[in-house]
C-alpha cells in the first residue's frame, strides 16, 4: 500500500539532496510535494495546508542553519504527516458487563459487510461474544452474504425476511436477541447509501436514535478520490461518527483519503482492511503509517506480526541451532512456514527499512510465493534422514526427490546449494551484534538486487598466502621470463 | 448561457441522459458549490489568484493533476491579464475538456440506441466480460445492462462468475429472476472460467444473442487474481472464437487517481474496450475518466445513475463535461 505516494514523495523530496538548500529551493520542492499529494487524492485543502505548514517550519532559521537540514526537513514532513493522521484510539469502548452496540455505515461497495465479519472475528479472538445483525435489506443477497460470513467465523447472525421488515425493526429485534443470548457486542450491518440521499440518511439517523449504538463506525474505501471528505463529513454531520475503518488498502492506492479524512472531520481512523480474507484487519498507527509513506519501513508492526504468528520457544530453539551450526532442513521448513503465515514476502519486505523499494523489483522477477511452495514440496519429498543430513543426498536420492516433488533434479540441487550457503551465513551472522546483523541483511539485499540469480554470495575461498595483486604477479612473471632468457643467453 | 442553443438542437436526442444526469448531480449542489461563476465575474481581470481557485475546482472533480494543468495552462495562455468574458472562458474550458475526453477518435454514441456502444455480433452470441475492483457495482451494472439489452429485444444469458464472495451468485440469481433472463451458476468456489465457459456454451446452443460474464471483484495488484481473470478471458475465446467482444471495466465514480492504475492493470490483462462509470449519482463527479481517457484512450460507454434497474445510460461526453464543470446543466 501507499507505494505510489511513497515514490512520488521521494521524487519530490529529492531536491533535498541537490546542492545547497535555500528558501527558494525549498519552496519549489514543496510545490512538487503538493503535486504528489494531489496525485495521491489528498484533499485539495488538506494538501495546501500541509504544504504551508511544512514550508513555514522548514524555512525557519534554525533548520537551514542546522548541521543536517535535509534530515530535519524529512523529520518535519514525517511529523506533520503523523499529525495529520493522528492521534488515534483503537479501542471500541466495549463496556464491561453490558451489551455494546456497534453500527457500521458507509457508501455502497465500501466493504461494510466484509468488515463486519473481520471485526466479529477480531472480537471473538479477544474472548468477546460478538453478534451480527443483517440490516442491509437493500442489496440483493446481502443478508445471505453476512450469514455465510457469520458461519465461517462462528458468530451468530440475526436475519429477517427483507419483504416483511424494516432496517429499524431488524436492528431492534437483533439487539433484543443478542441480549437474550448473552452476547457482549452487537454489530449492525446497515445498507450502503449515498450521503446525498436524504431519505436513507434519515433512516440511519432513526436507527441511531431508537437503537442507540455506542459506537458508529464509518467504512471508507481507501481508493476514494476528492469526494471521500464530502461523504465522511456528511455521515459525521448526520450521525456523529466515532471512528473510520479504511478498506482496500492492499491495492496500490495512494491512500490520500487516509490523510484527509481525519484532518477534515476530526474522526480518527481506527482500523485498516488490508485483504479480502477475514483476518486482514489491522489497527491503524499514524506514526508507523507516516514512516511507511516516506519509505522508512515499519519494523514495529512487523515485529508484532511475527510475535503473533511465531512460537517464541520454537524461535529460540531455532536460533540456538543456527548458532551451533546444526540448522537442518526441518528447521528451515518450519521457519519458512511460519514466515508464510505472516503474509507474502512482498508484504513483509515493505516493513523492513531499505527493502521497501525492492518489493516492486521482485514482482518482476516472478512470484516468490510459488518458489516457496516448490521448495516446501521438495523438502516434503525427502526422508527425515535426508532432511537432517542433506549431505547424504547423492544422485540417485536426488532423482527420487525430484520425481516425488514433480520438479527438475537441478532444482533440488539448487535448493541444497542455497541451503548450504544460508546455513554458513547464519552461522556467521549469529556471531554478530544486532547492528552488524542489520547491516549484513541490508548488504545482502543490495547484492541480491544486482544479482539476477538471487543467490546468497559466499566469500570466495582465498589461498592462505593472502590476496594476490594481479599486476604485481604479472610483472613478476615477466621478470622471471626475462631472467630466464638472459641466463639462457649467458650459458650459450 | 452560450451553449443553450446547441442544447436545444439536440435536445430531444440527449434528453434522457441529460435529465438523469441533471437529476443525479443536483444533489451535489449543496455539498460541492461548483458554480464557477463565483470565481469568474464579467468585467474583472483574470489573474493568477482566480486561476488558482479554478484549479482547485477542477482538482476536486478527481480529473487529476495533469488534465487540470492542461486546462489551466490553456486558460492562462488565452485569457490571463484580460477582462473576463465568461462565455469565452467557458468555451475554452469546455472545448479543452471535450478534446481530452474524446481523445483521438471522436466517439459518440446514440443515446436512443442503448446498444450502440457495444460491438455486437450479427452471427453467434456476443460475449461481454465485466471486471473491476471490489465493490464498484459490477453485479448491479450487469443487471442494468442486461435490462437495457432485453428492452432492445436481445436475449441475454448471465454467467455468475463471482464464485468467491459470499452470496454473490445469489445476488445475480435474484436479479436474473427479476429480469426473467437465463443464468448459469456453479457452486461457490468453482473455477470462474468454467462458469464463463458454461455460459458461452448455453448461449451458443440455445442461440442467445448476448452473454454477460460477471467476475469477482479483484484489486489490480493481486497478481494471482489477475492471472485468474486472464484465464477467464482465454477460456471464453476458446468456446467462442473472437470473444469476448467487449471487456467492460466498471469504475466507481468516487474513485480517485487510483482509477488510472485500475484501468491500466485491467487493460493489460483483458484489453478493456470500455468503461462503465457507476454510482455517478453521489456527489463525486468521476473526473478520473478524463485522466484515463487522456492516458490510455479507453472510452466511457455507460454511466450508472442510481440504484434502480433503469438507471443506466449511454455515456454522452458533451453533457458529462457540462455536468463536470458547471452547475448550470
Amino acid at each position: 500500500m501507499f507505494e505510489g505516494i511513497t515514490d512520488n514523495l521521494k521524487n519530490a523530496l529529492s531536491f533535498l539532496n541537490r546542492g545547497r538548500l535555500t528558501e527558494a529551493s525549498i519552496r519549489e520542492g514543496m510545490q512538487k510535494v503538493r503535486q504528489a499529494l494531489l496525485e495521491a487524492d489528498v484533499n485539495y485543502d488538506v494538501a495546501q495546508d500541509f504544504i504551508d505548514r511544512v514550508t513555514e517550519r522548514a524555512i525557519g532559521d534554525d533548520v537551514l542553519k542546522s548541521l543536517s537540514p535535509t534530515q530535519q526537513i524529512i523529520g518535519i514532513v514525517h511529523n506533520e504527516l503523523e499529525e495529520l493522521m493522528g492521534p488515534v484510539d483503537h479501542s471500541l469502548n466495549i463496556r464491561k458487563g453490558e451489551l455494546t452496540i456497534l453500527m457500521m455505515c458507509g457508501l455502497q461497495g465500501s466493504g461494510k459487510t466484509t468488515t463486519c465479519g473481520k471485526l466479529a472475528r477480531m472480537l471473538k479472538a479477544d474472548n468477546k461474544k460478538p453478534f451480527l445483525v443483517a440490516a442491509d435489506l437493500q442489496r440483493p443477497a446481502a443478508i445471505e452474504q453476512l450469514r455465510i460470513i457469520g458461519e465461517s467465523v462462528g458468530v451468530p447472525v440475526h436475519t429477517e425476511d427483507p419483504a416483511e421488515t424494516t432496517p429499524l425493526k431488524v436492528c431492534q429485534n437483533g439487539v433484543k436477541r443478542a441480549r437474550a443470548e448473552g452476547a457482549d457486542v452487537v454489530i449492525l450491518d446497515t445498507a450502503g447509501r449515498l450521503h446525498v440521499d436524504d431519505e436513507l440518511m434519515a433512516e440511519l439517523e432513526q436507527i441511531d436514535k431508537r437503537v442507540g449504538p455506542h459506537q458508529i463506525l464509518l467504512v471508507c474505501d481507501a481508493m476514494t478520490g476528492q469526494d471521500a471528505v464530502n461523504s465522511a463529513k456528511a455521515f459525521n454531520d448526520a450521525l456523529e461518527v466515532d471512528g473510520v475503518i479504511l478498506t482496500k488498502l492492499d491495492g496500490d492506492t495512494r491512500g490520500g483519503a487516509a490523510l484527509s479524512v481525519k484532518a477534515v472531520t476530526g474522526v480518527p481512523i481506527k482500523f485498516i482492511g488490508v485483504g479480502e480474507a477475514l483476518d486482514r484487519l489491522e489497527a491503524f498507527h499514524p506514526d508507523r503509517m507516516a514512516g511507511r509513506i516516506l519509505g522508512m519501513g515499519d519494523v514495529v508492526t512487523l515485529f508484532e506480526k511475527a510475535q503473533q504468528e511465531m512460537d517464541e520457544d520454537e524461535m529460540l530453539a531455532a536460533q540456538e541451532k543456527m548458532r551451533e551450526g546444526k540448522f537442518t532442513l526441518i528447521d528451515f521448513q518450519k521457519q519458512m512456514r511460519s514466515m508464510r503465515k505472516m503474509g507474502s514476502i512482498k508484504d513483509i519486505m515493505k516493513y523492513i527499512p531499505g527493502l521497501g523499494g525492492m518489493a516492486d523489483a521482485m514482482s518482476q522477477m516472478g512470484d516468490p510465493e510459488k518458489d516457496l511452495k516448490r521448495i516446501d514440496g521438495i523438502i516434503d519429498s525427502m526422508t527425515l534422514n535426508e532432511r537432517e543430513n542433506p549431505n547424504r543426498i547423492d544422485r540417485s536420492r536426488r532423482n527420487r526427490i525430484a520425481s516425488g516433488a514433480g520438479v527438475d533434479p537441478s532444482e533440488v540441487n539448487a535448493l541444497l546449494k542455497q541451503f548450504g550457503e544460508m546455513a554458513t551465513m547464519m552461522k556467521r551472522m549469529s556471531g554478530m551484534g544486532t547492528m552488524e546483523r542489520m547491516r549484513a541483511v541490508q548488504d545482502m539485499a543490495r547484492s541480491a538486487s544486482n544479482d539476477p540469480t538471487g543467490h546468497i554470495r559466499m566469500q570466495k575461498q582465498r589461498s592462505r598466502r593472502g590476496p594476490v595483486d594481479v599486476r604485481k604477479a604479472k610483472d613478476d612473471k615477466k621478470k622471471k621470463r626475462k631472467d630466464a632468457k638472459k641466463s639462457r643467453k649467458k650459458n650459450r | 448561457m452560450p451553449d443553450r442553443d446547441i442544447y436545444e438542437e439536440k435536445a430531444d436526442s440527449t434528453m434522457g441522459f441529460f435529465d438523469k444526469l441533471k437529476g443525479a448531480l443536483k444533489k451535489t449542489k449543496d455539498v460541492l458549490k461548483t458554480d464557477v461563476r463565483d470565481i469568474f465575474r464579467a468585467g474583472e481581470i483574470l489573474d493568477e489568484a482566480k486561476l488558482k481557485q479554478f484549479e482547485k475546482r477542477l482538482l476536486l472533480t478527481d480529473m487529476g493533476f495533469e488534465a487540470t494543468s492542461a486546462i489551466v495552462e490553456e486558460l492562462r495562455v488565452k485569457h490571463v491579464g484580460r477582462t473576463v468574458i465568461i462565455d469565452d472562458i467557458w468555451t475554452t474550458v469546455k472545448d479543452k475538456l471535450k478534446s481530452l475526453l474524446k481523445g483521438d477518435g471522436d466517439v459518440r454514441y446514440d443515446p436512443n440506441k442503448p446498444t450502440s456502444p457495444l460491438n455486437l455480433q450479427s452471427d453467434g452470441p456476443t460475449v461481454i466480460l465485466v471486471a473491476g475492483v471490489n465493490g464498484v457495482g459490477k453485479t448491479t451494472s450487469i443487471a442494468k445492462l442486461a435490462n437495457l439489452l432485453q428492452k432492445d429485444g436481445k436475449s441475454v444469458v448471465l454467467a455468475a462468475g463471482d464464485t468467491f464472495r459470499a452470496a454473490a451468485v445469489e445476488q445475480l440469481t435474484l436479479w436474473s429472476e427479476r429480469l426473467g433472463c437465463d443464468i448459469v451458476t456453479k457452486p461457490s468456489g468453482t473455477d470462474p472460467a468454467s462458469v464463463a465457459f458454461a455460459g458461452c456454451d448455453l448461449a451458443a446452443d440455445k442461440g442467445k444473442d448476448i452473454v454477460i460474464v460477471d467476475t469477482a471483484g479483484r484489486l489490480q495488484t493481486h497478481t494471482n487474481l489477475m492471472v485468474e481473470l486472464e484465464k477467464i478471458h482465454r477460456v471464453i475465446g476458446k468456446r467462442i472464437p473472437g470473444a469476448p467482444h467487449e471487456s467492460l471495466l466498471v469504475l466507481d465514480a468516487t474513485t480517485g487517481q487510483n482509477g488510472v492504475s485500475q484501468a491500466s492493470h485491467f487493460s493489460d490483462i483483458v484489453d478493456c474496450t470500455g468503461l462503465v462509470l457507476a454510482k455517478l449519482d453521489g456527489s463525486a463527479k468521476g473526473g478520473v475518466v478524463v485522466s484515463i481517457r487522456q492516458k490510455m484512450g479507453i472510452p466511457v460507454k455507460y454511466v450508472g445513475l442510481g440504484e434502480q434497474i433503469d438507471d443506466l445510460a449511454v455515456f454522452d461526453p458533451d453533457s458529462f463535461v457540462d455536468a463536470l464543470v458547471s452547475e448550470e446543466v
